[in-house]
């Protein structure tokens, strides 16, 4: 408040000064403070009747409250849940009539205390002043001093040994951490790139692990198959892959099998004995950010991915056509067994689903 | 036992013994061709009259698509009017005309489902005339899709078969989705077991098919039995906002959740009411 400006209407330098960091002065006040509009009483504060309703009302909201809180417990012991619940029109009674019970007395307690608020609390208008936020030139000043005493106190400055092994014995502490967070699992290597397919493995569908024989597919059939070792058990008995071991293979595993009209299919170069008799098989996994596909269109042999729409062209390579995918769909090249069973030629020859950093 | 193998024995060296073996060994490759060729090669064993007046039907309701002799009708542009329908099958015409899918009411991206056009007996000539174009499906028997007498295990299996092979398009409460173009998997809401049985053994429009030797007869109905406890299950949780997941959910939340906190909000702080007369100054 040292300088004193007139602002003046209209005068585009005064405006400007304002800007450089002058506080603007406002002189004279243009608009006379108003001050507080003159108190008007509530019905309550004058009508005793009034002031009975609405400590009644309150009161009503409060005991309604209590008596949803009873039948909250009530209807936790009277219906049936689990294998025979009570059905409320063809909802499952016990779940809405706790919700809307408990929901209840606790909505009443609060628009009681509200109303309570409004109608009967005391009812006067408070000014509050505003006030600088930092604090007084002393405080700050005592701050400063008892840092500076500290710092000459402890001799950090004037002892670099001290101060230097305490840094090193800080930034040591770092390594335990390291080393037990190394064990949060070992790097992917090489593992993204590779899946359990070989030669000779059977195409068998999912869950029921059921081979297939190419006379088994019609033409626009669809399978959601997986490889035939997730379903074989080793000599002991015990599955070739269980658990974690298996849900990670089976991620990368997943195989759709189509058949199309042959002459619909136009193989891309190097791919043309990659199917057999028109049925082609497919990593499910889409290579945008994948998830598993398996909505497959029949008509138009285009299969879609539901997170993104990311569209693939079965009949062409798995070219992708509409969507975010960046690359085809990658296809695993089948065969038929001397038992007539589709397995398959090799591993997926490309790393299957989505693209990753060391992937290029 | 080992008297009648002694005897058989016996007369191993017999002239007729060839001949027996040959004719035994005949009987039993044929019998046993019989019992695991595959269901859908047989094609409708309907009697000439039925056929017959399937094909009067034909000829008034479906030829002007499907041509007269069901062969489909290719339009200038190449693309089929009306497919051809030798070798659909019995179980495809019951599906699509016992459902109301056809006759089509006008062309469009995807037949929908609605009131059916034909009495049972009239769908039965129809499809013994389909099948008599050509062998395909046949309309499968109470006891492959009937889904009485399945047990918890058998609903639990096909939920596993359902989550893996059908909810990519129907979603996971069978309430149907959208596919690219204008096309839809249709909701399984009101839809009879036979009808799932036929939609899954047919492939009809744009769905893939699921044919008998991978998906098992058993497992169809398992698959079945499992949607149809899905749809007669109790909303444990209220209202399920037409089970379509986060869009309808969120929009409630919005809507009806946040609308709810903004009036309680603009009354706890608007002004009450003030009285004029008896200010106490």
């Amino acid at each position: 408040m040292t300088t004193h400006q007139e602002p003046e209407p209209g005068n585009d330098e005064a405006v400007a000064t304002t800007a450089h960091g002058t506080t603007p002065a406002v002189v004279g006040d243009p608009i006379a403070d108003p001050g507080l509009p003159p108190h008007e009483p509530r019905p309550t504060d004058v009508d005793p009747h009034a002031e009975r309703r609405a400590e009644r009302q309150v009161a009503t909201l409060f005991g309604l409250s209590t008596l949803f809180a009873i039948l909250f417990v009530v209807s936790y012991f009277v219906f049936d849940v689990g294998k025979n619940p009570t059905v409320i029109a063809g909802y499952g009674a016990s779940n809405v009539a706790l919700g809307v019970t408990l929901g209840l007395a606790l909505l009443l307690i609060g628009i009681g205390a509200i109303q309570w608020a409004r109608k009967l609390m005391s009812d006067v208008e408070i000014v509050e002043m505003r006030h600088p936020a930092s604090s007084s030139e002393q405080d700050r000043a005592d701050a400063v001093a008892a840092l500076d005493q500290g710092i000459s106190d402890s001799g950090i400055a004037r002892r670099p040994l001290l101060r230097n092994s305490l840094i090193g014995a800080l930034a040591a502490l770092g390594l335990p951490a390291v080393v037990a967070l190394r064990d949060l699992g070992p790097l992917p290597r090489g593992d993204l790139a590779v899946t359990v397919w070989k030669k000779g493995m059977r195409l068998v569908n999912d869950v029921a692990g059921t081979p297939i024989k190419p006379s088994d597919v019609e033409i626009g059939q669809l399978i959601n198959g997986e490889p035939a070792v997730f379903f074989e058990d080793k000599p002991n008995g015990e599955p070739k892959f269980e658990g974690t071991r298996l849900n990670d293979a089976k991620t990368k595993a997943a195989i759709i099998i189509v058949r199309m009209k042959p002459e619909d299919i136009t193989p891309p170069k190097g791919r043309e004995n990659w199917g057999v008799e028109g049925i082609l098989c497919y990593s499910k996994i889409c290579t945008h950010v994948g998830c598993p596909i398996s909505l497959w269109e029949q008509q138009t042999h285009h299969l879609l991915c539901p997170c993104h729409q990311s569209t693939f062209d079965l009949a062409d390579g798995g070219k992708v056509i509409f969507g975010p995918a960046a690359r085809s769909l990658p296809q695993l090249p089948i065969m038929v067994d001397s038992e007539g069973y589709l397995v398959a030629q090799s591993d997926f020859t490309e790393p299957v689903g989505p693209s990753y950093w060391e992937r290029g | 036992m080992r008297l009648l193998s002694a005897r058989l024995s016996a007369r191993r060296r017999s002239p007729f013994a060839g001949l027996v073996v040959l004719l035994l060994g005949l009987v039993l490759t044929g019998g046993a061709f019989a019992l695991f060729s595959p269901a859908q090669a047989e094609s409708g064993q309907a009697d000439q009259s039925t056929v017959a007046q399937g094909r009067t039907l034909f000829l008034v309701g479906c030829a002007s698509c499907h041509g007269k002799n069901g062969e489909g009708i290719v339009t200038e542009r190449g693309t089929q009017y009306g497919p051809p329908l030798a070798g659909v099958g019995a179980a495809s015409v019951d599906f699509q005309v016992g459902t109301g899918r056809m006759p089509l009411a006008r062309p469009g991206v995807q037949a929908e489902r609605k009131k059916v056009l034909y009495n049972p007996d009239e769908i039965k000539a129809l499809a013994a005339y389909v099948a008599s174009l050509g062998p395909g499906p046949s309309i499968p028997t109470a006891s492959q899709y009937s889904i009485s007498g399945t047990d918890s295990e058998a609903v639990a299996r096909g939920g596993q078969f359902w989550r893996t092979n059908c909810t990519a398009c129907h979603n996971f409460a069978a309430a149907g989705g959208a596919l690219p173009g204008g096309k839809y998997a249709p909701s399984l809401s009101g839809v009879t077991p036979k009808h799932m049985y036929e939609a899954m053994l047919t492939g009809p429009q744009q769905m893939p098919v699921f044919s008998d030797q991978v998906v098992k007869p058993s497992e169809k109905r398992d698959i079945i039995a499992y949607v149809k406890r899905l749809q007669s299950a109790p909303n444990y949780g209220g209202n399920a906002l037409g089970s379509m997941g986060p869009v309808t959910e969120g929009m409630a939340a919005w809507i009806v959740g946040i609308g709810a906190c903004v009036a309680f909000a603009v009354w706890i702080a608007s002004h009450s009411v003030r009285s004029k007369k008896g200010a106490k100054a």
